[in-house]
């Protein structure tokens, strides 16, 4: 289980868990829930370079399509091929086996805190 | 003529279902509904959509509204207010039937009941409960009929599936009922009772599937509810919100109103050409101009389906080709379809894209996926 209070968050409804110099980024609970069982998920290639605060993938829904925004500056590491062949994944498990991708960064940028984004989404 | 409106409460309220507390306590999410907070999902929108069809859902559908029309002119009337020949449907007789305006747009499309020689209950979609009856109360001006809003008073509940009867048959507290279950035909409705009160039974439904849609007294709906939920519980029944309601309704390629059907959409266009009866005696609201037709070159509701898993949704553009500069149709309503696997579409194009089998680009937000016209419904039940 996914200590969520030690996991930093963005107004994007992401979860970014920090590790040395690399970020690993989903969606958090919440938005899943908002975007109802996610059927499909297009992620960026690895190795390809982010922009914080641009689209690089989507999440769609049977009602929706959800925006994967990238948290910080970097390269992409790693994507999460389980979630790409399993899109339920992201519902079921939206801090651990629903993880999207992983971006090596040099600087972190402010993010979210546990309790800032609780108050954000009003939890 | 007298038509009674049951004081119009203020739309900026928002509405609760006389089920709002089953719908908490079964933990479910809720969406704004034309001034409604509706269920739009209890867990998982595809595992409702999958129980509806191959076991069963049970849909809280109180939003819709009731609108009884009574007096000896309301078969003449309604051939009058409506596109359809609504006078010879037989008693307990069912027919689906659109409200048009003067220039043969549509106010919105509606499931009208026989309940006695001149007694019909008409159904209306919640979004347009006012307009519906704003324009049926003024249409009955010259006839001897009233007509009038019992949105508030009834609740509305539907169990769908291939297990509905089954459910339904089970249900403790259901008796009297006109019609046998077993020989009751789809697009019939009968009289019953619910513990001694007043239930009328349909073979209705907007899901593509085998089901009934129950009609009774709000004081009584959650004791009907919960009496269902006890009789589906070994017949795999679970509540369904509007989620998998959508996506069961474009499979069955029905229309939604506001997505296929608007103020300016003719009917023709949107495949409801056999729902206007230009042939039927005396006039009725919308006949010059359904005679006359929609303008030439306009648009036709045609069906997508496409390879992959992007799904083209309502207001994508829908190109002719990869470079072409101008669109020529676009989505009403798509999705994912769960039952099909594939991405699946409603659309307006213009008619020489319309011939199934054509090929054309739907944009999904910049990229111009191809998509193949074909026919509608998507998913149809073997019977």
């Amino acid at each position: 289980m996914t200590d969520t209070s030690a996991l930093q968050y963005t107004a994007e409804h992401e979860w970014v868990l920090v590790e040395g110099s690399i970020a690993t980024v989903g969606i958090t609970a919440y938005a899943a829930e908002k975007l109802g069982d996610v059927v499909f998920v297009e992620l960026p290639e690895v190795g390809s370079t982010v922009a914080g605060g641009t689209v690089v993938g989507e999440i769609e829904s049977t009602k929706s399509v959800g925006e994967l925004f990238a948290p910080v500056n970097g390269t992409v590491t790693a994507t999460n091929d389980a979630v790409v062949n399993s899109p339920e994944l992201v519902n079921s498990d939206p801090f651990g086996e629903g993880w999207l991708i992983k971006v090596e960064f040099d600087t972190l940028p402010t993010l979210l805190t546990f309790a800032e984004y609780s108050a954000l989404v009003g939890e | 003529m007298t038509s009674v409106d049951s004081s119009t409460p203020d739309s900026n309220i928002e509405r609760f279902s006389p089920l709002h507390q089953a719908h908490v306590d079964a933990g479910a999410s809720f969406t704004d509904f034309a001034g409604w907070q509706m269920p739009v999902r209890y867990s998982s929108d595809l595992a409702e959509h999958h129980a509806v069809r191959n076991q069963a859902g049970l849909f809280d559908l109180s939003h819709m509204a009731e609108i009884l029309v009574d007096g000896p002119d309301a078969a003449a009337y309604l051939d009058y207010a409506l596109a359809g020949k609504l006078s010879v449907i037989e008693l307990w007789q069912a027919k689906y039937s659109l409200l048009l305006n003067e220039t043969g747009g549509i106010i919105d499309d509606l499931v009208v009941y026989r309940l006695d020689d001149a007694k019909f209950l008409v159904v209306a979609n919640a979004g347009n409960r006012f307009a519906a009856f704003d324009a049926l109360a003024a249409r009955a001006a010259d006839f001897d009929v009233t007509v009038v809003d019992q949105s508030d008073d009834y609740a509305l509940i539907a169990v769908q599936g291939p297990n509905a009867l089954a459910i339904l048959d089970a249900t403790e507290g259901v008796t009297d009922l006109g019609t046998d279950l077993l020989f009751m035909k789809y697009y019939r409705i009968t009289d019953a009772f619910f513990r001694g009160h007043p239930l009328l039974v349909a073979r209705t439904g907007y899901t593509g599937e085998d089901g009934f849609e129950l009609y009774l007294a709000a004081d009584h709906a959650r004791e009907l509810w919960d009496a269902l939920v006890v009789a589906g519980a070994d017949k795999g029944l679970v509540p369904a919100g509007l989620a998998s309601r959508d996506t069961l309704r474009l499979e069955a390629g029905m229309p939604l109103y506001g997505h296929e059907l608007t103020l300016t959409t003719f009917p023709a266009q949107a495949g409801l050409g056999r729902v206007v009866n230009v042939n039927k005696e005396g006039d009725f609201v919308g006949r010059a101009a359904s005679v006359a037709g929609p303008a030439a070159g306009a648009s036709v509701l045609v069906g997508l389906i496409a390879a992959g898993k992007r799904a083209g949704r309502a207001d994508y553009e829908i190109f002719r080709s990869l470079d072409a500069a101008h669109s020529d149709g676009v989505i009403t309503s798509g999705a994912l379809s769960p039952t099909l696997g594939y991405p699946v579409a409603m659309a307006y194009v213009t008619p020489d894209l319309a011939r199934l089998g054509t090929e054309v680009y739907v944009d999904v937000r910049g990229t111009r996926i191809p998509a193949t016209v074909t026919s509608l419904p998507f998913y149809k039940r073997v019977k």
